[in-house]
């Protein structure tokens, strides 16, 4: 997806929206008491400015053949409505904004809302099977930045979006709590490594840890255990006190002067400490915005971000492949397994292939779903429907079906997801539709069957009288 | 009829195809320069490897996972678009028409196989026409201009199958052959037939899109096909 395709937006009608939306229910917010006019001048001016080249030939040249209903999980999880198809959602929501020449009112917008967020999780499937390649998962971005520059969007996001432009985080950690996370997490965990530490802000580091705000937020376990990775592999890392948050939900919003917030934080603080990579937790969309659409949103020519990016999986590959976590053969997996494609990792991330190795390495008995790879289906979870929460619950549990089947197929007892939203929502369908698996992360794997060498085991109760010494003296 | 006929072959040709690759160099010329502009993405991850396979497997038949979703379908459109770039091109009395006025002109089909293909042609025609409104996720995408885009294809085809063969009036045919051809010309650089050319941009930018620009450092591109 471009990231020309998001104009900037004004915050203060979203902002004005919340705050009245917040002295009623919570999820009111996209019928304020009041709601402001729309401006029909700003969004002519967004829908101009991203009417190019692409836009002004994918808008003409689609032969409406119909080749892209099949490949949109959210057309065959309800009975192939036709209304749910992409083309159809792209010509009722930005095809009509275009018609009209941005003349809509709140209604329209309205029920936009409900198409391009409730309806998509731009996935980008579509453009595969699209005999043009039509990129229509930019389209409904646009269509998305529309209605967000007048504040209507589903509540759950707006508040995420609020939160990243008053603390720079999704979830508006505060930097002392990530730190404290860290330090806490190093404690806990050096129970089982010795010596284990997270280097904080340490310049020249070869990377530069990030995370979704949700790990020091619900699964600080998450953070220990990639410190025992990164420990035990004697990598040279380090998390930064600022632009540690490597998601973006204001991508999702569509509203480009929000998303460049959280990608800035993250460049700056890895050119400051002069790291060579990027390293991102097991998050999908934080990959596309850290990777892909971030340098876009903060318009640096060329449209590569100025620190390469790098994806946890793939780092994790490596480092089993270089010896330097070696697994115990004793301790993979026996039990049948799957691995979930994110969307934004093997789709647009292009990591497929690493996800099957790693896998490979740690399980006995692996089965793929069909279909795979880029051709995966999007979990559900995508696009910003996890945080747009439970008023889009039963949508998502909805169209999670054609996921659900997927796994139920490959007969797997465990799921290997490497995205947070993926993880939550495969937990999900598994109540919903009753597969009975295990949701896991490939960190959470690795620290379980990763064999942790003499120097770095913990001395025994009866030895640690004299432990201080012979610690440091091993390593 | 004569002075029509005289008309259509003469001015009315050189009109309609002035009109088609004026129309087209200015249109693309036009979405080059835009492109320049607002498209940056598309010149920052270009890639002539990803361009050019993200347009041959929609080229080939059943090329595309998409296709070969639908195979009748996809066959059916594929034989249509050969015969429809093939059948004008090759056809032996435009050739014959194309040496008398520059001296130049292509190999040509025999007339019987130009006859069957026709036949064809309008087979796919009718297939395509009866798809569209018989599936409802495609049904429900068509308008008035989509039906009517396929009769004005058909046309040509219809009439000179009918002016070949002396069905009806040949004279009338014959004019409405040459007119219906010259308008499916003209109409070329201003509708979405217009993707006789901007297919290969719209393919070029999605292969680079997405293959090439998520293959640097070991990752693997998504195949747009």
């Amino acid at each position: 997806m471009s990231q020309t395709d998001m104009e900037q937006t004004a915050t203060e009608a979203v902002e004005q929206a919340e705050d009245e939306a917040e002295e009623k229910a919570p999820v009111a917010a996209e019928e304020p008491q009041a709601p402001a006019p729309i401006n029909v001048k700003q969004i002519k001016g967004i829908l101009e400015m991203n009417k190019g080249a692409r836009f002004r030939t994918w808008l003409n040249i689609c032969a409406r053949c119909g080749l892209c209903a099949d490949s949109c999980f959210f057309y065959l999880a309800h009975d192939k409505d036709p209304k749910l198809s992409p083309a159809y959602k792209i010509k009722t929501t930005l095809g009509e904004m275009y018609k009209r020449k941005g003349e809509v009112d709140r209604e329209f917008l309205t029920q936009a809302k409900e198409v391009v967020w409730g309806q998509c999780s731009v996935c980008r499937r579509c453009s595969m099977f699209c005999p043009f390649g039509i990129d229509m998962a930019s389209m409904f971005m646009t269509a998305r930045a529309v209605c967000n520059s007048q504040g209507i969007l589903p509540a759950g996001l707006a508040r995420t979006k609020k939160n990243i432009i008053e603390t720079g985080n999704q979830m508006a950690v505060s930097n002392e709590d990530w730190i404290e996370t860290c330090e806490w997490m190093a404690e806990e965990w050096g129970e089982e490594v010795a010596g284990l530490n997270i280097p904080v802000d340490q310049h020249g580091a070869k990377y530069m840890y990030t995370v979704n705000p949700r790990e020091p937020v619900y699964y600080p376990q998450d953070v220990g255990m990639m410190a025992i990775i990164m420990y035990v592999a004697e990598e040279s890392w380090t998390v930064p006190t600022n632009g540690w948050d490597c998601t973006n939900l204001a991508m999702f919003c569509g509203d480009k002067a929000a998303a460049a917030i959280p990608v800035r934080n993250m460049y700056q603080a890895a050119q400051e400490l002069g790291v060579e990579y990027i390293l991102m937790t097991e998050c999908g969309h934080a990959y596309r915005s850290g990777c892909f659409e971030g340098p876009y949103f903060m318009d640096i020519p060329g449209g590569k971000p100025p620190v390469p990016v790098k994806h946890s999986v793939q780092l994790f590959v490596e480092l089993i492949r270089e010896g330097k976590i070696k697994i115990d053969p004793a301790k993979r997996l026996k039990e049948r397994v799957t691995v979930q494609d994110p969307c934004n990792v093997s789709r647009s991330g292009g990591l497929s292939e690493y996800l099957r190795e790693l896998t490979n390495m740690l399980c006995e008995d692996f089965v793929d779903m069909t279909p795979n790879r880029e051709y995966n289906h999007c979990c559900g979870g995508g696009g910003g429907f996890i945080p747009m929460g439970p008023e889009y619950k039963k949508r998502r549990m909805a169209s999670g079906k054609v996921k659900a089947e997927q796994i139920r197929a490959t007969g797997a007892k465990v799921v290997i997801s490497p995205c947070h939203n993926c993880f939550d929502q495969l937990n999900d369908i598994n109540k919903e539709y009753k597969l009975g698996y295990k949701v896991v992360s490939f960190k959470e794997l690795i620290t379980e069957m990763m064999i942790i060498p003499d120097k770095f085991k913990p001395k025994d109760e009866d030895e640690e009288e004299d432990a201080g010494a012979s610690a440091e003296s091993e390593e | 009829m004569y002075q029509l006929y005289e008309f259509l072959r003469g001015p009315g040709a050189w009109i309609a195809f002035t009109v088609f690759f004026v129309g087209l160099a200015v249109r693309m010329a036009f979405l080059v320069g835009l492109s320049k502009e607002r498209d940056k993405v598309l010149y920052n991850h270009f890639d002539w490897s990803w361009a050019w396979r993200s347009i041959f497997h929609w080229l080939i038949p059943l090329g595309s996972v998409s296709f070969r979703q639908q195979p009748i379908f996809g066959l059916v459109f594929w034989v249509f678009h050969v015969g429809l770039l093939a059948i004008p091109l090759f056809l032996n009395a435009h050739n014959v028409l194309w040496d008398e006025a520059f001296g130049i002109s292509l190999p040509s089909l025999s007339d019987k196989l130009a006859d069957y293909g026709t036949m064809v042609v309008m087979a796919c025609v009718a297939f395509l026409f009866i798809r569209r409104l018989a599936r409802p996720e495609v049904r429900i995408l068509s308008e008035g201009w989509d039906y009517l885009l396929l009769i004005l294809v058909l046309a040509p085809f219809l009439t000179g199958f009918l002016a070949y063969r002396q069905i009806g009036p040949y004279d009338l045919m014959l004019n409405l052959h040459i007119f219906s051809g010259e308008l499916m010309l003209i109409l070329i650089p201003f509708s979405k037939l217009g993707h006789i050319i901007l297919f290969f941009f719209t393919r070029a930018f999605i292969g680079s899109e997405m293959g090439a620009r998520r293959e640097i450092e070991g990752r693997l591109g998504a195949r747009t096909w």
